[in-house]
């Protein structure tokens, strides 16, 4: 099992955000989508015995709160067109705020995170052409000095895709 | 889906670039959000609505939802869970991981030998590190996976957590 460090980093995010039990029905009834319709939060606050004002009225607040980061389309990446991969580094500890700024800089950066490993710098890379993966890995290698390691999926499980909040 | 399946519509390459541009700033919360995006193209919402049928057909969109800040709502035990897999039984493996209810994504990538011998990788998230544990004990005791090489690596910090412009969904 992997050693414990202590938790200053994750205890010191923001208080999570209150949401109350509508909030959360409407939340796991979208993850599942919307429906394709000419009025689809109608169709969604009838399911959910909700009136569509009010269904709309909640998501606005939920995005304001940012509890929503987004709400639309779901592209599917490769099929656009882009690239997409999981890339690491091991980033010495004295150098990780300098290492996460150059990363970060990269608008291609899409998620990045700190993780508990010798390689501990975990960030998600989307660019708009396959090609441009191998661009960005030389251009954050030479920003940083660090080998970047790229693992880009070689397949992908089907998951039921819903965290329910 | 639609009883009356119109035929696959094709926009002037400009006109569907603007769409597009036009959808990933999210749908509008209106009654009518077809019709007011329509209206900012320029286009009927018949045609707008065709057009995003289309691209749902041929995978472009993989569905219309939302994307949930998991950090906001305390979730914020967020475990990537890598396993050094024999190659011949991965995609097995993986097929079974990802019917885990806990399991938020799974996927198979390269080994990165010698500093990296882990190719499947699955997500946990959950409010705490001793349930996401517990849900991990859990599963390999239930898979028979005591022996399966495997190492948890917990996020000590979300130093970006946004969808980058072409993608919302995959994280690490």
């Amino acid at each position: 099992m992997i050693a414990m460090p202590a938790r200053q980093s994750v205890s010191a995010t923001t208080p999570a955000a209150e949401l109350d039990a509508a909030d959360r029905r409407l939340i796991n009834r979208l993850q599942d989508g919307l429906p394709l319709v000419e009025a689809p939060y109608a169709a969604v606050a009838a399911e959910l015995e909700l009136s569509e004002g009010e269904l709309l009225y909640r998501l606005e607040r939920l995005l304001e709160a940012g509890v929503l980061s987004r709400f639309g389309p779901m592209y599917h990446a490769e099929r656009l067109g882009g690239g997409l991969t999981l890339a690491a580094l091991a980033v010495p500890e004295a150098d990780f705020e300098r290492v996460s700024e150059a990363v970060n800089a990269f608008p291609e950066v899409a998620h990045n995170y700190r993780r508990e490993h010798r390689l501990n710098m975990w960030f998600v890379l989307a660019t708009e052409t396959p090609e441009g993966i191998a661009e960005v890995v030389e251009a954050i290698e030479a920003a940083t000095g660090l080998a970047v390691f790229n693992m880009p999926k070689q397949e992908e499980f089907h998951v039921r895709l819903h965290l329910p909040v | 889906m639609n009883a009356r399946q119109p035929a696959p519509v094709r926009l002037e390459p400009l006109a569907e670039r603007r769409l597009r541009a036009l959808v990933e700033q999210g749908l509008p919360l209106v009654p009518r959000p077809w019709q007011a995006l329509a209206e900012q193209c320029g286009l009927p919402e018949e045609t707008v609505m065709a057009c995003m049928r289309r691209w749902q057909a041929e995978g472009l969109v993989k569905r219309l939802g939302l994307v949930v800040r998991h950090r906001s709502l305390g979730i914020t035990a967020n475990a990537m869970v890598v396993w050094d897999v024999p190659d011949a039984e991965v995609a097995e493996l993986g097929r079974r991981l990802s019917a885990e209810p806990v399991v938020t994504l799974c996927y198979r990538r390269p080994r990165r030998l010698p500093d990296w011998p882990y190719n499947l990788f699955c997500m946990i998230h959950g409010t705490r590190r001793e349930r996401v544990l517990a849900a991990l004990d859990e599963i390999i005791e239930g898979q028979a996976l005591q022996a399966m090489p495997h190492r948890v690596l917990f996020s000590l910090k979300a130093y970006r957590q946004r969808g980058g412009r072409y993608t919302a969904e995959e994280r690490p």
